[in-house]
């Protein structure tokens, strides 16, 4: 779950870390009367779920009331990227001597927490890393140990030579590495870190990423709006993992490896799939609502049902597709082929009760589909 | 580290063996031979499922078994106190099927793994298949039209996929060596890159097929590695349009920034030597090719 920037600094800075003076307004009206309690001097930040705002114009300096207003008048309502603007953070402007970067990530590579840190802060990570590799200091660290103090000072060492600055930057690093572990964050990134005139650390921006599989312990996090298309959410509510495509060919399988793969024959084939929408592992014995998600979008015009059985029934799988079929009446073709655990009682059932003949081969399972949008559309 | 691929059947236990996930797959273990010599469930001690004597806690489970291979059938949010429960009991090799596992369970348990020398399979997989010997997990190892005893060493992050291939190996009288199911997760404990090792070093295997996904550095790391293996490896990636910024159904499955594409792997694992298939229907005359090169 992507934590937006004014609620993730809300968390770091009750953690420990130092953010500026930030209030969050929804009206141009509270905007402008954030500004004195925000220093006066302001930076007016649309909060959607999403990284590269600045870039984007989703970042404006303000330094009145009049000001902010505006600014807040022209981001609110509007769309930055694929999100619409409900807040603006209205927060104190710092004078920057320096700004650093500093992450800490789920590391898949070495299996284990990473700390990446580096003098070119405020600037694309991924670009600094690529022109010059040796700018970004990366430290991985031993989950069992955690961030000791000796890595934190060499990591700090690596973008300061002032004392001053090292300690309570390593002291930072620190605190930021105990807020990963307790937030189960998969990534926890603060791009800029400011490094102000008088020698204080603070944090500019903060990135935060929760782990979805372990909100059930997270129960104090700020509820975020959920992001997706209309059908993407409704299917959310439903437990089910779906991704609306501009296809025609509405997909249903079984697993994310197969459907995967079934979406890419669609459009090896030359076809264009829907959606991606699997009904394996626990879903399986859910194919009748899943089938209405998959037909729920007007782009459908056939749909292909490939399953090949491991885990999942298909037999139980194809129950549940047929009653589903059989309330909903669509006016659209149909292909199947199935496969796998419980094939054979899945395969009559299509037929008895559908009068349709599976496909043996997964292929023309998929030209059959194909071809029947086209000649639908 | 023990190899999984030994030559005796493994003797399994069966964490979690009460629930009725855990039942149901350790009455399938039995009636298709796998070992299973024990089950372990916190509180029934004592009692038995299909004859296998179920103990408290792992410890009590080793006092009277030797254990090769524990499979844990608990949630997931209980998965992280059963793995590190069983590898600092000595248990050699872990299986965690549950899906949605938080990350920073896994990264503990890999890191517990790490210092006992033991190796996982998982969070979020279908287990492992040795046709004609053994199965350990949810997958229908019995099934005839899936697994037959061969020679091809297949190893996938997905269970769906990896039926799908395996049935159509069988069906072009194709059989299998072992089947591996790595999970669907970001982090995994055994990767492509590992199992390349194990089906190079077993005798029963003379070609492997990797099937990855998209997401992640796994399937790279498997090209790096590639130059240690001198069997032939056939490969196919899944999600060519995947979305960025979208998961596919695994957690892992995400491209983001760019990274973790399918082409990105295909080039990689294509240049390192590997025969990349572009549909899973290739992947059986792409084997045969190698097999008679």
């Amino acid at each position: 779950m992507f934590i937006e920037e004014a609620d993730a600094k809300a968390l770091i800075a009750a953690g420990g870390i130092p953010t500026p003076v930030g209030i969050v307004a929804s009206s141009p009206f509270e905007a402008a009367a954030a500004v004195e309690a925000a220093g006066g001097s302001v930076m007016v930040k649309a909060q959607v779920p999403a990284g590269k705002r600045g870039k984007s114009g989703g970042i404006v300096a303000a330094d009145t009331p009049a000001d902010a207003s505006a600014a807040a008048e022209r981001l609110l309502g509007s769309q930055l990227g694929e999100h619409r603007v409900d807040r603006v953070l209205i927060e104190q402007r710092v004078d920057i001597a320096a700004e650093l970067y500093v992450a800490i990530m789920v590391d898949p590579a070495s299996a284990g927490p990473l700390l990446m840190i580096s003098a070119q802060g405020g600037m694309d990570i991924e670009e600094v890393h690529a022109e010059t590799p040796d700018a970004v200091h990366m430290t991985t660290i031993d989950i069992q140990n955690g961030l000791g103090a000796d890595l934190a000072i060499a990591a700090a060492g690596s973008v300061t030579s002032s004392p001053q600055v090292q300690g309570q930057l390593a002291g930072l690093l620190v605190t930021l590495y105990g807020l990963f572990r307790q937030l189960d964050a998969q990534l926890i990134e603060i791009n800029p870190l400011a490094i102000t005139a008088d020698d204080q650390v603070i944090a500019l921006d903060c990135k935060l990423v929760v782990d979805d599989n372990a909100l059930f312990r997270q129960g104090e996090l700020p509820e975020q709006r959920p992001t997706g298309t209309e059908l993407e959410l409704r299917a959310a509510e439903q437990d089910f993992l779906f991704v609306e495509l501009d296809g025609d060919v509405g997909v249903l399988a079984n697993g994310a490896g197969l459907t995967m793969s079934t979406m890419d024959a669609v459009a090896a084939h030359g076809g264009r799939p829907a959606n991606f929408l699997e009904v394996g592992g626990m879903a399986y014995k859910r194919a009748t609502p899943a089938l209405s998600l998959v037909l729920a979008n007007p782009s459908v015009k056939s749909l292909l049902v490939n399953l090949c059985g491991a885990y999942a029934r298909t037999d139980v799988i194809a129950e549940g597709l047929i009653k589903g079929w059989q309330e909903l009446n669509p006016d659209m073709s149909v292909s199947f082929c199935i496969h796998g655990t419980g094939e054979d009682r899945a395969q009559q059932l299509v037929r008895d009760e559908l009068g349709i003949e599976p496909h043996d081969s997964m292929d023309d399972a998929v030209k059959a589909a194909i071809a029947a949008a086209k000649v639908a559309s | 580290m023990i190899s999984l691929f030994g030559e005796d059947p493994q003797r399994i236990l069966v964490q979690g063996v009460t629930g009725s996930e855990g039942t149901y797959w350790t009455e399938q273990m039995l009636a298709y031979g796998s070992n299973v010599v024990a089950g372990c469930t916190p509180g029934k001690g004592g009692q038995a499922v299909s004859g296998v004597p179920v103990y408290s806690t792992v410890a009590d489970a080793l006092d009277k078994h030797g254990v090769d291979t524990s499979v844990i059938f608990v949630p997931a949010r209980f998965a992280k106190g059963a793995a590190i429960e069983a590898i600092e009991a000595g248990v050699p090799n872990v299986i965690v099927l549950a899906e949605f596992v938080p990350v920073h369970d896994t990264m503990e348990i890999l890191a517990v793994a790490r210092r006992a020398e033991a190796r996982v399979i998982g969070p979020n997989c279908p287990g492992i298949v040795f046709p004609g010997r053994d199965f350990i997990g949810i997958m229908p190892g019995w099934s005839p039209r899936l697994f037959s005893p061969g020679r091809i060493g297949v190893v996938s992050r997905s269970g769906s996929l990896g039926a799908l291939v395996n049935l159509n190996l069988v069906s072009a009288g194709l059989g299998q060596s072992a089947f591996l199911g790595l999970g669907g997760d970001p982090i995994v404990g055994t990767t492509f890159a590992h199992a390349l090792t194990m089906f190079e070093a077993d005798a029963q295997t003379d070609a492997i097929v990797l099937l990855g996904e998209v997401g992640g550095p796994m399937e790279e790391e498997a090209a790096e590695h590639l130059a240690t293996i001198t069997k032939p490896v056939i490969a196919f990636i899944a999600g060519k349009n995947a979305p960025e910024g979208k998961k596919m159904g695994h957690a892992g499955a995400l491209v983001s920034g760019g990274k973790g594409t399918a082409a990105s792997k295909m080039s990689a694992l294509s240049e390192a030597g590997a025969s990349v298939a572009d549909t899973p229907s290739q992947i059986v005359d792409l084997v045969k090719e190698r097999l008679t090169r």
